[in-house]
């Protein structure tokens, strides 16, 4: 019964809400548009080369596109698609975070090891921390007082006090670590290993490892599930975290670690994005150029929309 | 009640005789398809998610993608079987007694469809419960949207088995039928494989795939089960199954049929 209320619920006519998601096209050197009530794009915007982290600023007037290949991280006016001016952002930025002031960006350099802080209003590097080789995770605890890198090679997770821009504590983590968020009260940082296979969980406080996600899906080969991008569920009760070319979201209890359930998409699932009422999940998936839109409700795929070549980053606006 | 209705009652009442005495059948019937949908489809899991096909708008596993075919598949066993025990009913006389009612043969005909029809819609629904209960999905309004999906093309496959079993002489030959019929035009549609897959392998066996009426049946379910309209389809099927049935009438005619030219021997 429950199977065929969920099938319903899926079925059901998308309801009316406003608001946008903004994909970063990697190969295209485009940002897509996609109407969160149409799910359908509807606009387009050229973009440096190589786009893959994008964040909007706190009051959406701004959007910051990690133009990696360009080595710049760029300014667009949203509601125009001009690009306003670039950002001195250090050599191929791949992710960045915005941390809780909407003035200060962490910028993961991945060919020069070093993480840069970047102040969006005078354009200026405040500061450069060397950190492991291949940075590529970010993170910023909501507290603003701690960043986190991730350093794809030296396999770690890098500690930086904000208020001295320095290092202060190094975890190690399985192999090739690509994504970090921490959880919305701050007392834990989750860790993804795409090589690895795993999701490794830190108690903030401490920096001591607290558990560790694994996955398994019933006929998908294990070197396949690499995990990349992650987001925590609006009750914080689940995480979902994109499996690469597993090709699926795994659904996991932040409680238990447990995975509840796979939900298949697109190939080469990169990263997501919530709809600005959280009802929906926005999965770009990078080798079939396309978003995969889940239904959080009933953990259902809903429609996948084709967008550019190499989907990479998701923010939204509302 | 008018003798039409009379007949068409006792019609039904036969065939439902038939199935409650027959309950292995019924039960072997669901479990063709649920050996497709269990065992076949975990092997193939991975065959499909590679591209997005109306009438779904995202990645679907491969168990999602046959449940129509396999729905097809229980109307075409079922619509043979029903129709060719004519053959059997012929043999033992009880045939040529409902022949000579004094009604119209078509309709004799039609009730005799339309009540092997109505068993191949019960065992599809129930078939659609056990696949639910596996975790397939598909609309709950699905559910309802399908059964005129489903009746007719039971009655085209009805119409197609009694076409044959007008040319059939006896039950041996059944096995034939399989071979030549039931077989081909299962393998030959979009049951167990997208049509673009086939296209990639064989342009010749897509195209004949194409022309297969059972291609057209399979899509019209898979449509109607995830509430699209699929015209095309309809109008294909509907053709298939006027033209099935104005065969099989003419096979019944004593005057011109084909039963005097019919196959012999098995």
């Amino acid at each position: 019964m429950r199977l065929l209320l969920a099938a319903l619920m899926t079925s059901a006519a998308l309801p009316a809400m406003a608001g946008e998601i903004w994909v970063t096209n990697e190969k295209d050197d485009t940002v897509s548009v996609i109407d969160v009530e149409t799910l359908e794009v509807v606009k387009t915007y050229p973009t440096g080369e190589r786009p893959r982290g994008i964040t909007f600023s706190k009051d959406f007037s701004r959007v910051y596109i990690c133009a990696s290949d360009s080595n710049t991280v760029q300014v667009m006016d949203p509601n125009t698609g001009e690009i306003l001016h670039d950002l001195p952002s250090g050599e191929d930025p791949e992710q960045f975070v915005l941390a809780p002031d909407d003035r200060h960006l962490y910028i993961a350099n991945e060919d020069d090891a070093v993480t840069t802080v970047v102040d969006t209003q005078s354009r200026t590097v405040v500061a450069q921390i060397n950190v492991g080789i291949e940075p590529e995770g970010m993170a910023v605890s909501p507290d603003g007082k701690v960043a986190i890198t991730t350093s794809e090679t030296t396999n770690m997770a890098h500690w930086i006090d904000t208020s001295t821009q320095s290092l202060f504590a190094n975890t190690l983590v399985d192999a090739r670590p690509r994504h970090a968020e921490f959880t919305a009260d701050g007392a834990a940082l989750w860790v993804s290993s795409e090589i690895g296979g795993t999701i490794t969980v830190f108690e903030t406080k401490g920096q001591t490892e607290t558990g560790k996600v694994r996955f398994a899906i019933p006929g998908v080969n294990q070197d396949l599930i690499q995990p990349v991008g992650f987001r925590f569920s609006p009750d914080g009760t689940r995480a979902f975290v994109a499996l690469g070319p597993a090709n699926h979201v795994a659904v996991v209890n932040t409680a238990t670690y447990e995975v509840e359930k796979y939900i298949l998409v697109g190939r080469r699932v990169w990263h997501m994005e919530y709809s600005p009422d959280k009802t929906r999940l926005f999965t770009t998936n990078g080798v079939s150029g396309d978003v995969t839109v889940i239904d959080v409700a009933s953990l259902e795929p809903v429609k996948s929309i084709k967008v550019g070549r190499f989907p990479w980053g998701a923010a939204m606006r509302p | 009640m008018t003798p039409w209705l009379i007949a068409l009652r006792a019609i039904l009442h036969r065939e439902a005789l038939r199935f409650t005495g027959q309950r292995g059948r019924f039960v072997a019937a669901l479990v063709r398809p649920l050996v497709w949908l269990v065992v076949f489809a975990a092997g193939f899991r991975a065959a499909l998610g590679l591209s997005i096909t109306p009438p779904y708008q995202t990645y679907i596993t491969y168990e999602t993608y046959i449940l129509p075919g396999l729905l097809g598949m229980i109307c075409l066993f079922n619509g043979m079987q029903s129709s060719l025990s004519l053959v059997y009913d012929r043999e033992m006389g009880s045939m040529r007694l409902l022949l000579t009612a004094p009604l119209p043969r078509w309709w004799l005909l039609l009730c005799k469809l339309l009540a092997g029809t109505l068993v191949s819609v019960l065992q599809c629904l129930v078939f659609l419960g056990i696949a639910a209960v596996w975790g397939v999905r598909f609309p709950v309004m699905g559910v309802l949207a399908v059964l005129p999906a489903l009746l007719l093309t039971g009655l085209m496959l009805g119409a197609l088995g009694l076409m044959l079993s007008s040319i059939i002489r006896q039950l041996e030959n059944f096995a034939g039928v399989m071979n030549f019929v039931i077989f081909p035009m299962f393998f030959l549609s979009s049951a167990l494989y997208p049509l673009w897959k086939m296209r990639e392998g064989s342009p010749v066996l897509a195209t004949l795939c194409g022309l297969n009426p059972f291609t057209h049946a399979v899509e019209l379910i898979r449509f109607s089960l995830h509430l699209q309209p699929a015209l095309p389809a309809l109008g294909w099927v509907l053709l298939a199954t006027l033209a099935f049935g104005a065969a099989a009438l003419r096979g019944y005619d004593p005057a011109r049929g084909m039963q005097g030219k019919t196959l012999k021997g098995g």
